[in-house]
């Protein structure tokens, strides 16, 4: 410990602002040139497996940037994210389909259940230091594809759920999962819940969170009430999940299973978080895409797909524990100084 | 029969199960201890054992209790390629990182599993005889009594290892101070080998006895893992004692949840009684009080 330790001029504090303002307008710009370039896509796809495809991008990335709330931000981990999923889903589905109820009011339904299931849990769990949550987590996601899978009435069971309506909008209905339409709804979500966790991350609360994420005991010093903060940040997350499951249930063939909600999905979206780089605005988008990509492309290759599924998985965390962003920009850094290098040698000679 | 005969039989039967948990969550206590690292992959080793044996039994007609061997030996050596593969390379890694890569690595060692051995249900023949026992009204198989054995056993040789060997007394120097291990000059790299190479034999040995009882399948693995896991989360993770204990006790829960209110939910059970753990106790039955809010 050095005894004398430079106290920051107020000079520091005045360029932080100012760095943060421009990571803001930075932030902005990225956002639309995002919006932009989604708007774009479908003129230029035109195949309906690869619309399909960007769908299934799309809901992954709003999981993800939940799942990074969570981990990146309140620095707990979910091991069960794909259960938060599965109710936002069959909640939606059953209420829609079996009840007849607008898809709208299922998509709040659905939003109440999950977010009180994920306070159920977070609440107990996230007083105690380590990681609890993600045990209990671990538990939630099993007991809810379990549950999905006895209530054989209510949401039949293995068989699945078959016959939800589809998804309206302003009266009109939005055909299905091949459609462009659906395309463009799914992604306004996406764009929307974006923007959203941008700012929410940049308030005072996701500040409240990145303090607690760096130094818990500091958090608190400063009167953070880190749990009640973990708490929101879980519920959040959690309704992230259950939109994204509302968007799922409305999509593909309207057809619900609980295969996609289980344990392997919680693991594949914890892979997409950090794979993308945790505590960043665009690692999880990232994450989603190369992941959602690695899957669609091992999908042929029946019995091989997992064995080099389960390879990359070990092998890309081994390499790049830090995420991919970070180890491009380490990548970038490196080429660049060899270049600067090269340069200073060409001068030499 | 009666109410209290159904309840000894189910007790009876759960235990024979909770002796697989308690072997598995052993398995999982001791990487825990010697890495920190929660060890998805455990399941996988109850799966290699079993299938294992299965295999060169019919492969090549070796009797049982050589073939048991090789299922402990191939285990074993599984155990210590993820360690040098999969572990060693990522020390320091956040918790998250680790929990992916032995995750990983799980489903890489199912994937292979079920391109050598193929889809089917193997058999391993029981290991003497099927004829049940009476034991005060309740019948149980002469497998039930072996599963119970083995694990008697195992706990009994981990204790003596732990007691009386260099080499145990080593692991447990380093699962109290890895640092001050270090010091002493206890080579932790090395340890850690070892805890992993006997977290795969005892895994093996438990899915060697318990193929009999339920068959065995490339992909039988990740929910025996899972439920080791709550086993060790019951009886205190990291303890040894403990993970005996929460293994038999969560398999008696379960043959009782089972029998008594639904077995369509059985699999849920396990982790009910986690979370119900996590509510109450966090550090476990056997946990002591620290483990909670620290």
């Amino acid at each position: 410990m050095a005894a004398v330790r430079e106290v920051p001029p107020d000079n520091d504090v005045h360029d932080e602002v100012l760095a943060a303002t421009q990571r803001r307008r930075a932030q902005k710009v990225q956002i639309a040139a995002f919006f932009l370039f989604v708007a774009l896509v479908p003129l230029a796809v035109h195949n309906r497996y690869y619309l399909h495809i960007l769908i299934v991008v799309g809901l992954n990335l709003i999981l993800a940037t939940g799942l990074n709330l969570l981990m990146g931000y309140a620095g707990q981990v979910s091991l069960g994210h794909a259960a938060f999923y599965g109710i936002g889903a069959y909640v939606s589905g059953i209420l829609t389909a079996t009840y007849g109820c607008n898809p709208w009011a299922a998509l709040l339904a659905a939003l109440a259940v999950t977010s009180l299931v994920a306070w159920l849990v977070g609440k107990p769990t996230l007083r105690l230091r380590g990681h609890y949550l993600a045990m209990a987590t671990l538990g939630v996601g099993i007991i809810v594809v379990v549950v999905i899978r006895q209530t054989t009435g209510l949401t039949g069971g293995a068989a699945g759920l078959t016959e939800i309506p589809s998804m309206t909008l302003f009266g009109r209905e939005l055909q299905s999962n091949m459609d462009m339409h659906y395309f463009y709804f799914v992604w306004a979500w996406v764009c929307l819940l974006t923007v959203l966790f941008a700012n929410l991350v940049e308030s005072r609360p996701g500040r409240a969170l990145r303090a607690l994420h760096d130094s818990e005991l500091a958090a608190q010093t400063l009167g953070v009430d880190t749990a009640a903060f973990k708490v929101r940040a879980l519920v959040i997350s959690a309704a992230y999940a259950s939109i994204a499951g509302t968007l799922y249930a409305h999509s593909s063939m309207r057809f619900l299973s609980p295969t996609p909600f289980g344990f392997h999905t919680s693991i594949a979206l914890l892979v997409m978080v950090v794979l993308g780089g945790q505590g960043t605005l665009w690692g999880p988008a990232l994450g989603a895409v190369t992941i959602t990509a690695i899957q669609e492309a091992l999908r042929p290759y029946a019995d091989y797909d997992i064995v080099v599924y389960g390879l990359l998985l070990v092998v890309m965390m081994i390499v790049m524990p830090g995420g991919l962003s970070r180890a491009l920009g380490a990548l970038y850094g490196r080429l660049r100084e060899r270049v600067a290098r090269h340069r200073a040698g060409d001068v030499a000679r | 029969m009666t109410l209290a005969e159904q309840i000894w039989q189910f007790f009876l039967s759960g235990l024979t199960t909770g002796g697989t948990y308690a072997l598995i969550a052993l398995g999982f206590s001791l990487v825990y201890n010697a890495t920190g690292v929660i060890n998805f992959a455990q399941g996988e080793f109850v799966m290699l054992g079993g299938m294992i044996t299965a295999a060169s039994m019919t492969a090549w007609g070796l009797p049982l209790w050589s073939a048991a061997l090789i299922g402990i030996a191939g285990t074993t050596l599984v155990g210590i390629a993820l360690d040098r593969a999969a572990i060693r390379p990522a020390r320091g890694a956040s918790i998250v990182v680790l929990i992916i890569i032995t995750v990983g690595a799980s489903i890489f060692i199912r994937g292979v599993a079920g391109i050598i051995w193929g889809p089917d249900e193997r058999v391993v023949p029981a290991f003497s005889g099927e004829a049940p026992i009476g034991i005060f009204g309740a019948n149980i198989t002469p497998q039930s009594l072996w599963v119970l054995g083995a694990t008697l056993v195992t706990a009994i040789a981990m204790w003596l290892t732990f007691e009386y060997t260099v080499i145990g007394k080593a692991m447990r120097a380093c699962a109290i101070n890895p640092q001050a291990a270090r010091l002493c000059g206890i080579e932790l790299s090395r340890m850690i080998s070892w805890s992993l190479a006997l977290a795969a034999a005892i895994g093996a040995i438990a899915g060697i006895v318990l193929a009999p009882i339920t068959m065995t399948q490339y992909n039988v693995g990740t929910m025996l893992g899972l439920k080791g896991f709550c086993a060790a989360m019951l009886g205190g993770l990291g303890n040894g004692l403990g993970a005996i204990a929460g293994g038999l006790l969560l398999g008696v829960l379960e043959a009782l949840g089972a029998g008594l209110i639904s077995s369509q939910y059985k699999d849920a059970i396990a982790f009910v009684v986690l979370i119900a753990v996590l509510l109450v106790r966090p550090s476990g039955i056997l946990g002591g009080r620290r483990g909670g809010e620290e």
